[in-house]
């Protein structure tokens, strides 16, 4: 005997067979043959900005872009940023596998050198807008021989510190001119016992290196003359000029935040806005994340001793390039010739606190603190991150060791003896004129 | 009875065998083949045999950092297997036990963090030893221990076992609920019988329900095994690539990814990314072939 089926415990749900198979089947079909049409639409006139500046986004989307669309309507832009620790090397293998964006953020010099010598970016001589940018604007982006230019320059940063005018009126302190008086003053800061000194953490590294050594260091190798002379083979990191750097960069290690071995970056950029530290050793683009949260102001890194001449670290730092694989290149020299304008050099000099146009359009920069940075640029000689010009080629790469023994020697766990040893036998290992 | 002809065997093998080769055979022979090419500026590859072994196993820059996290990576193996499978040994036996009240809600509880993405783990444990915002410090205040407090995930001493702490306190609820599974399926007859023999509740344990889960555990211990030699990412999300402070806790995952898709400045290379993962594979062959002639083989003699 047959006995009743009972009804199953998903037996009112409609079963799906019931849609007849071939209908689902057409269905599917129509499905995906509007993707790709849709993702086809999408390609036609849109731009893609590959780029590490995360922070910017909400600015490219609310400012930059639609500025740009008011003169040239029609054309969908896109930035889409990377984190920056990530980006070299994932833009690396996206422009390798053919799926990077159309316009590409250049880091300057090697990195980009080595993109274009692989043959993923334009040559961008003589195109519209290039004629904006002098010589050294453009070295950054250019062959050894500067015979090619691959990215237009687009914005440089500077280096120095930023301190709370609060504390500093509290505490009667005055921004200083000489090591010195930068000791003593971080000295009153510790002695008072309510602030950090200097706040500033290596639990990321890369600060260790980029913001605080290339900040100082200048001031001890005569900026671009020792870096030249790196370069040239006739000094070397383990020369008195190079471990005085390093040796200053130890004391300071000594005026950082209880535990900053564990403190990162963004840890440390709360600490100094929550008005928790006196001093906070900073890059120009730093100043837009504490502008309308506290007062503060900033000074350039302390000379050694009172009359010597001042060198800042004013580092070209982005540029614009073209991917070669861009399916969209008309659109995106339109773009460039954008980058190039006056118009854009005004609004991202203006927008983009802290991070400086590169063009020679003339500008006046509003921000009272980018002025004030900019300012240096009349005293104080510039110069560019000390290893970002073919120092950074080789085997083992000088930049991850440069971010490992600053973090170190900032912690008291290296010598500054050791640490100029260890950049240096690394960096003799494949650089013949150290050899 | 029918015999299953040799085409029914092709076909109905087919499509496990095309996806295993096509998805996990294959990408695995050409990673090897990639570890004896090298490539130059403009990407043309050449075949350079085992140069690519030869510098990472004995040029001094590319061998201390490849020993550095060797070396890490057994740490961490070890710490995982002194802590994660004893303590999820211990719980499932507790569980097991007949009549514990909330059982199931401790088990669920011990076994969430597993559930969790590993980015969201690194970051919580970020936040809570943090010397500036994380309750870490307090938590101890409280008990008196404040000054015991260190910023364990930046220092080379302790940064490395931290990250293995973490790392436990996330996955101890796998080897729970393996063992658990394990314990459960015991036959009853056999416990009743010992019981009404008159063993203890810890004779029982050592003598019959631990000789019959050592297959489990077997399990679990190569698990581990396997997982530890490929971990990557949680000390990706808390420490970055550069496994810092001076690659007190790179393992080999992280030197893999560093060589590979490189970071900042460095310039990834997937040829040598290629080597490295060679020896990952050959290190977790190695490993898992030991157990295999040592362990499994008594295990199932046992087992019979």
């Amino acid at each position: 005997m047959q006995t009743e089926q009972k009804p199953g415990r998903f037996s009112r749900i409609p079963s799906f067979p019931s849609l007849p198979r071939r209908r689902l089947l057409a269905a599917c079909a129509l499905a995906f043959g509007l993707t790709g049409l849709a993702a086809a639409h999408v390609q036609a006139g849109t731009l893609t900005i590959e780029s590490w500046r995360v922070d910017d986004l909400p600015l490219w989307q609310e400012v930059l872009i639609p500025a740009f669309q008011r003169s040239n309507p029609g054309i969908t832009v896109k930035f889409s940023p990377t984190a920056p620790t990530e980006y070299d090397s994932s833009l690396a293998a996206r422009l390798a596998g053919g799926t990077a964006g159309d316009l590409v953020a250049c880091r300057p010099f090697d990195v980009s050198l080595s993109l274009y010598n692989k043959g993923h970016l334009e040559k961008l001589d003589g195109k519209p807008g290039m004629e904006f940018f002098a010589p050294a604007a453009k070295a950054a982006w250019q062959t050894d021989d500067g015979k090619d230019t691959f990215c237009m320059p687009m914005a440089s940063v500077i280096h120095g510190f930023f301190y709370n005018t609060k504390i500093f009126k509290e505490l009667n302190l005055e921004p200083p001119k000489t090591e010195a008086e930068f000791f003593k003053l971080l000295d009153t800061v510790k002695a008072n016992g309510k602030y950090a000194p200097l706040v500033m953490g290596t639990a990321e590294q890369w600060e260790s290196h980029q913001v605080l050594f290339t900040s100082i260091g200048p001031n001890y190798w005569k900026g671009e003359e020792g870096r030249k002379a790196l370069i040239a083979g006739k000094a070397r990191f383990t020369d008195p000029q190079f471990v005085a750097a390093w040796d200053y960069e130890a004391r300071l290690g000594k005026y950082l935040p209880k535990g900053a071995s564990a403190q990162t970056y963004s840890d440390s950029q709360n600490m100094f806005a929550l008005g928790k530290g006196a001093v906070y050793p900073a890059g120009s683009w730093d100043i837009a994340y504490f502008n309308g949260k506290m007062d503060f102001a900033a000074f350039p890194p302390p000379v050694p001793k009172n009359g010597d001449a001042c060198y800042i670290s004013d580092h070209n730092d982005i540029g614009m390039g073209i991917n070669k694989k861009s399916k969209n290149k008309d659109d995106a020299y339109k773009f460039l010739a954008w980058l190039g304008s006056q118009e854009f050099a005004d609004l991202y000099t203006n927008k983009v606190t802290g991070f400086f146009s590169l063009s020679n359009h003339l500008i006046s920069v509003k921000d009272p603190i980018a002025k004030q940075m900019m300012g240096w640029r009349k005293n104080c000689a510039s110069t560019i991150r000390v290893n970002s010009q073919i120092l950074n080629r080789g085997t083992p790469s000088m930049e991850n060791e440069m971010w490992n023994v600053n973090a170190q020697v900032l912690n008291g766990k290296m010598s500054p003896q050791d640490a100029a040893a260890k950049i240096q036998s690394g960096f003799a290992k494949w650089y013949k004129p150290q050899q | 009875m029918k015999t299953i002809r040799a085409w029914q065997l092709a076909v109905l093998l087919a499509p496990a065998v095309l996806i295993y080769a096509l998805f996990s055979a294959l990408p695995l022979l050409d990673t090897l083949r990639l570890g004896f090419y090298t490539a130059n500026d403009a990407g043309v590859r050449s075949f350079v045999g085992l140069d690519n072994y030869r510098t990472i196993l004995f040029d001094p820059d590319w061998s201390a950092a490849f020993w550095n996290a060797m070396w890490n990576n057994v740490k961490f193996f070890c710490i995982h297997m002194a802590l994660q499978n004893p303590i999820g040994l211990l719980l499932a036996s507790l569980f097991s036990l007949k009549g514990l009240r909330g059982a199931r809600t401790y088990r669920t509880l011990i076994f969430l963090p597993t559930l969790l993405s590993v980015v969201i783990i690194g970051f919580i444990w970020q936040l809570i030893l943090s010397p500036l915002w994380g309750v870490s410090e307090k938590l101890l205040g409280f008990v008196g221990l404040a000054d015991w407090f260190a910023p364990w995930l930046g220092q080379e001493s302790t940064a490395l076992v931290t990250l293995s702490l973490i790392s436990v306190w996330q996955y101890v609820g796998i080897p729970m609920m393996l063992i658990y599974a394990a314990l459960l399926a015991v036959p009853e007859e056999v416990l009743e019988a010992a019981h009404a023999e008159g063993a203890s509740a810890m004779r029982i344990f050592w003598q019959i329900k631990l000789p019959l889960i050592y297959p489990t555990l077997g399990l679990v211990t190569i698990l581990t095994f396997v997982a530890n030699f490929n971990a990557f990412d949680l000390i990706y999300s808390v420490k970055g690539a550069l496994a810092g402070p001076n690659y007190a806790s790179d393992l080999l995952g992280t030197y893999f990814y560093r060589t590979f898709f490189g970071y900042q400045a460095q310039i990834g290379s997937p040829t040598m990314g290629a080597a490295v993962a060679t020896l990952m594979f050959l290190v977790i062959l190695g490993g898992v072939g030991a157990y295999f002639v040592l362990v499994q083989r008594r295990l199932t003699r046992y087992a019979m």
